[in-house]
């Protein structure tokens, strides 16, 4: 769902206006100003296709989860975010979808996997509403249903970093990085590849796996914990 | 309709004839109370003649049934189950006493609040009906016949705090001819409303409406002024309340002052250099200085802490030479007046809330960050800068962003919405850009616009070309992410209508902070005896039905100090406080409790124990005979003598022991 | 003094100086660090993206652990030097004190494989502890060879001061600046001390393919202030962070045109210095830039915010 190839430029620049107009696909170069033409949307497809119990569901696995029902729009995380260029959709309009049961629209989106886990929007709230986790329960659930953007590291890498530390105890960061890389772009190995070797001559990488002494302490209590 | 059963039982000669009335209450008792099964058991008790229900007993038919019932002679005494004595024990007395008996020959019995309300299962709640249907028959029986009293009311009224509340409600009674206290804790009345510019929605001038008032609140032959001072003390009873009010030295005599500010002149400060707190810290000031020009009364004052005479005592101090009408006199000490009024009105007003709180939006930390009520000083041709807005450098902003909802609807600092930000942010649009050719931008969540003429108003900035962005500000920044933004403060927020985030570069930022209570509401609150909500707002009667009245008799509100409001509502809820004072002043009287102490002179020791410890010194002691005696004039029957006495002796009417114990009997007999 | 110790898996990696210079200066200062038996992966802030309740019970155990080390009635304050472990230990100490939905859930596990947290760990982290715990004066006591001159950009990021840390203020914070003033060195004042720095992201490429690089955009941004304010290092208290600083500037330039070589140590490491420990004890030789121009002012020029200084580039 990406949008047409943005060149890489320098950062945010220019007015309110250029980044709205960079935003709605318009603008480019050489002044070429058209918009590719999307198919209607159908307020009453929209509605049917709608889960009544999405919302009340992701409340529920979230420590104070639903105080997102006290939402108000008013758009502070999202001004707070500091990757919201990057989202298809901003966190408060996740929340609305949410709220509104929209579940496919919101675990197909970028933006749980975009998003940093900096908290800078739960503590930015007005409602209190721990969007942080609400992040974290929409990943759960797009990982469960593999419906998570296969180009991502970060998908791999939680993946890889939790797998390790509960089979070993303890988790070994450039192997996590190895394994994401490989899966995802196999190129950042490449690109990576010099400040990899200066941190190694500084002892600051290994390959070996680190571990725990005893690993099967941890193992049991997870095993008692269930999923 | 209403349903009668006499019992086959004829009445002793003498004994009570005790009617049983159980109300319906609409669905709200009957709903889960089995009423007929309660006026059924009732009329199987002790003494009761007559049992009934009805569908609302306080309405006028349900109080006829017990008039008529007392005039046909088939009842003298009379039990309503139904809500609580907060809401209608009053209203049931009073039939009763129509109806030809004394009023306190009536018990109620709470079925609503204490059963209906609070238990789930009908049978329960049937039962526990029953049991207190029981007690409050028991304990009727042995009432005794008490006329109501009525203590006179005392014609004056207290206003505290003067700012347009207290001004309006001030004048509304003194025009009506009844003497009005106004006390005002600054040296000037005027309040918050002296420091605007304009109010919405007409773009008035603030102190072109007020300045008039203020004027007619001096000169008024009804109205005590008594600025720069506080209320102390609070003793006594509605219709009947001694105050005493402290007024603080200004070292300066008001009867004299003219106000023609020559000592300000020749102060030894040559330039003003102590915060002025009218102007929000703005504009200096001198040791020596008023407020503001239009200040009511137009006396100047001293600040101790700044004079030098005050603080080295080495000060050739040519302000008295400057003064023609010799007014100063700076050995004044504190003075304290005592009063006695009848009514209270608290119109004590808000503060703002303080901007500091929120670090992210810079205030105090980047010089051009602003609070709404400095730029009003600001505007404010009186003001500091003599009405040019100016940032700190003494240039014009080109771009202004005002950022709504400052410390309100916001669950860390207070949920509730502040009512009168979203119009004087939209005030401050069409004035800075007037005064300045600024581009405006304002961020809000949602614009609360209900007043009369207010939308119109919405409308008007809009069609001026004001920037509005729908959405939250997360973040006021010096942060420069692109050349447009050097030098400038970017404010960080979703445009939620447009779905992206904006950082606009602003020269000023204005914070539209809401309205807070007092710091000290709390204090103030105990000396009226009065309650704070949760919030810290005092606390009205009821929200919808009683606005300006408290649980507290005689003590009414006016204005912010019940909650943020605008000014029209303010200057009604004023009136409405002046009315209701007005209403029981006129009265001339108010009716008292029946439940004062007495002493049974057999059973009293001599010991003394009640006599000091009367709150109202309400005990008399007979020496000779070592007897204690009650003044039934002064007591207000708190029971404390009551629960002290070691003998029993002291009793009070309406609270005998035989009455509690008969109670209790009664639930323990059916529960 | 002495406290038991979280050590986190990243510092036994690419946050090895870390370790290194926060050993030292502790020793220096009389402190001893009682390392936890056979700690745990915290789960960082991944494993709440795959189970939020066997994340609680992977940093849980670790609190049962250093009560374990320290029996008795007394609070047990456990320090940890990364800020990512340390929301995973603060997380799992409330969710056990007063969650309401996995707190429970993850005591019951604990139970049932015959361990029991007493409520006695107050997790702490190692800025807090050098300000609050040791205090700013007494480190000020041992300094020998003040950093004066020395004008640095504090960075504390997300996890130190949100979303369950309450030992400074959320959104200005001053304990790092209190401490680097202590110490004779000259924090700057900036926006960007708790801006994000896409640490989770893992500095590089979250998402490859044609979008720019959102982490190293924000790292960028954060470097490029402190740069203009004519900050000469910046000072950071996680691993994540001081590695997403300072590894990927070469890409920055390569990226954004802006010349960046910032020195990004650890905030123990310029303690340390302070008090006089080498170089070499506080694993200075292991970072990959390092250049501190004691004694040099930047060329000062006026910023037109009115605050800092600007560095000219190049």
């Amino acid at each position: 769902m990406q949008t047409a190839t943005a060149p890489r430029a320098p950062i945010a620049s220019g007015s309110s206006a250029r980044i709205v107009g960079r935003t709605l696909g318009l603008g480019g170069r050489r002044g070429r100003r058209r918009k590719r033409w999307r198919p209607p949307k159908d307020g009453a497809t929209f509605q049917a296709a709608l889960d009544p119990r999405f919302a009340t569901e992701i409340a529920t696995e979230v420590e104070h989860g639903e105080r997102l029902f006290t939402c108000i729009q008013c758009g502070t995380c999202s001004g707070a975010c500091p990757l919201v260029g990057y989202m298809d959709h901003p966190p408060r309009r996740i929340i609305e979808l949410v709220r509104a049961g929209a579940r496919d629209e919101v675990l197909t989106s970028f933006t749980p996997w975009v998003c940093a886990s900096c908290y800078a929007c739960t503590v930015a709230c007005p409602r209190e509403i721990p969007i942080t986790g609400i992040m974290h329960a929409l990943r759960r659930r797009a990982l469960a249903e593999g419906s998570y953007p296969s180009r991502f590291t970060n998908p791999v890498m939680m993946r890889e970093l939790v797998g390790m530390a509960e089979a070993r105890g303890r988790s070994t960061e450039s192997l996590i990085a190895l394994k994401a890389y490989l899966r995802t772009d196999p190129s950042q190995l490449w690109k990576h590849a010099a400040t990899g070797l200066r941190l190694l001559r500084r002892g600051r990488m290994g390959f070996r796996p680190a571990s725990m002494r005893d690993p099967s302490t941890l193992r049991r209590l997870l095993e008692a914990v269930g999923r | 309709m209403a349903e009668e059963l006499i019992p086959d039982r004829p009445s002793p000669n003498g004994a009570p004839k005790i009617g049983v009335y159980v109300c319906h209450c609409g669905l709200n008792i009957a709903g889960t109370v089995d009423v007929h099964e309660v006026v059924r058991f009732a009329s199987t008790l002790p003494y009761v003649t007559v049992a009934r229900e009805y569908k609302f007993m306080c309405s006028d038919p349900g109080q006829e049934l017990i008039e008529q019932d007392l005039r046909e002679g088939l009842v003298d005494r009379v039990v309503v189950a139904s809500c609580s004595p907060l809401m209608h024990e009053a209203t049931f007395r009073q039939a009763t006493g129509r109806g030809g008996t004394s009023p306190f020959h009536f018990q109620m019995a709470s079925i609503r609040e204490l059963v209906s309300w609070v238990t789930e299962d009908p049978e329960d709640a049937t039962e526990k009906a029953k049991a207190l249907v029981a007690a409050a028959v028991r304990r009727v029986a042995l009432h005794e016949y008490l006329e109501p009293r009525e203590a006179p009311v005392h014609p004056d009224v207290l206003v505290v705090g003067g700012g347009i509340a207290g001004i309006h409600a001030a004048l509304t009674l003194a025009d009506a001819g009844k003497h009005v206290y106004l006390v005002e804790r600054e040296s000037t009345i005027g309040g918050h409303m002296a420091k605007f510019d304009k109010t919405f929605p007409t773009l008035d001038c603030a102190s072109c409406i007020l300045t008039p008032k203020m004027s007619a609140v001096r000169a008024h032959p009804n109205i005590t002024l008594w600025t720069y001072s506080d209320v102390v003390s609070v003793s006594g009873y509605t219709g009947d309340f001694t105050v005493r009010v402290r007024h603080r030295p200004r070292y300066v005599r008001e009867d004299l002052c003219t106000g023609c500010l020559a000592c300000i002149e020749a102060c030894v400060h040559k330039q003003a250099k102590y915060p002025s707190e009218f102007d929000e810290g703005l504009g200096k000031r001198k040791p020596i200085y008023i407020p503001f020009p239009q200040a009511t009364p137009p006396v100047v004052v001293v600040d101790p802490e700044a004079c030098i005479w005050f603080k080295t005592g080495k000060c050739p101090r040519p302000c008295i030479e400057a003064c023609e009408r010799d007014a100063f006199d700076f050995e004044q000490t504190e003075t304290e007046d005592e009063i006695k009024v009848g009514a209270i009105i608290l119109a004590t007003g808000f503060r703002t809330f303080d901007a500091g709180r929120i670090p992210e939006y810079g205030y105090g930390r980047y010089p051009n960050v602003y609070t709404s009520l400095e730029v009003e000083r600001l505007l404010n041709s009186a003001g500091p800068t003599g009405g040019e807005v100016l940032l700190r450098d003494g240039t014009k902003p080109r771009t202004v962003g005002i950022i709504h909802c400052v410390g309100s609807r916001d669950v860390r600092f207070h949920a509730y919405c502040s009512k009168v930000c979203c119009m004087y942010s939209l005030k401050l649009a069409h004035m800075l850009r007037e005064r300045t050719g600024a581009e405006v931008y304002n961020f809000y969540i949602d614009m609360r616009t209900p007043g009369k003429g207010y939308e119109e108003f919405y409308d008007k900035i809009l069609r001026e070309g004001a920037h509005l962005i729908r959405g939250r500000v997360a973040e006021v920044t010096d942060e420069a992410t692109a050349p447009e933004e050097e030098g400038h403060l970017v404010i960080r927020a979703e445009d939620t209508l447009l779905g992206t985030v904006r950082r606009v570069p602003v020269d000023m930022v204005v914070l539209a902070v809401g309205m807070e209570p007092q710091p000290d509401a709390e204090d103030v609150r105990r000396l009226f005896n009065i309650s704070c909500g949760g919030e810290g707002f005092f606390t009205e009667r009821h929200p919808k039905l009683a606005p300006v009245s408290t649980f507290t008799d005689g003590v009414f509100l006016a204005g912010a100090c019940q909650g943020p409001k605008d000014i029209p509502e303010t200057v009604a809820q004023a009136g409405a406080a002046a009315a209701e004072a007005l209403a029981m002043i006129d009265r001339g009287s108010v009716r008292l409790e029946a439940n004062t102490a007495f002493v049974d002179e057999a059973a009293c020791s001599g010991c003394k124990t009640c006599v000091g410890l009367c709150p109202f010194g309400a005990i008399e002691f007979d020496e000779e005979r070592r007897k204690a005696a009650v003044n039934e004039v002064v007591c207000k029957g708190c029971g404390i003598c009551v629960a002290a006495c070691p003998s029993g002796a002291a009793q009070q009417h309406l609270f005998t022991d035989a009455q509690i114990l008969a109670e209790i009997e009664g639930v323990l007999a059916y529960a | 003094m002495r406290y038991p110790y979280y050590p986190g898996c990243s510092v036994e990696g690419t946050g090895r100086a870390y370790e290194e210079s926060l050993a030292a200066v502790l020793a220096a200062l009389d402190v001893r660090l009682d390392e936890l038996e056979d700690w745990n992966c915290c789960g960082a802030s991944a494993a709440d993206s795959i189970d939020e309740v066997r994340a609680i019970a992977l940093a849980a155990r670790n609190l049962v652990l250093a009560e374990a080390g320290a029996p008795g009635d007394e609070p047990v304050e456990l320090l940890t030097p990364c800020a990512g472990c340390y929301r995973a230990l603060l997380a799992a100490q409330h969710a056990l004190e007063d969650g309401r939905r996995i707190g429970p859930r993850v005591a019951r596990g604990l139970e049932a494989v015959g361990l029991r947290y007493e409520r006695r760990v107050r997790v702490r982290h190692v800025l807090d502890v050098l300000v609050h715990g040791i205090g700013t004066e007494r480190i000020a006591q041992a300094v020998t060879r003040p950093l004066t001159g020395l004008r640095v950009a504090c960075y504390y990021g997300c996890l130190l001061v949100r979303p369950e840390a309450r030992f400074d203020d959320r959104h200005d914070p001053t304990s790092m600046d209190r401490l680097m003033r202590a110490i004779g060195a000259e924090p700057i004042e900036w926006p960007m001390k708790t801006r994000c720095c896409g640490g989770s992201c893992y500095g590089a490429d979250p998402f490859s393919g044609t979008t720019p690089q959102g982490a190293l955009t924000l790292s960028h941004a954060i470097l490029r202030e402190a740069a203009r304010r004519g900050a000469d290092a910046v000072v950071t208290a996680c691993p994540l962070c001081q590695f997403n600083l300072e590894a990927f500037q070469e890409q920055m330039t390569r990226h954004f045109g802006t010349t960046l070589d910032l020195t990004v140590g650890y905030v123990t490491q310029f303690v340390g210095l302070a008090i006089g420990l080498e170089e070499r004890a506080l694993g200075i030789h292991r970072m990959l830039r390092w250049r501190l121009p004691a004694g040099r002012e930047p060329e000062a020029v006026a910023s037109p915010s009115g605050r800092g200084r600007e560095v000219r580039d190049g």
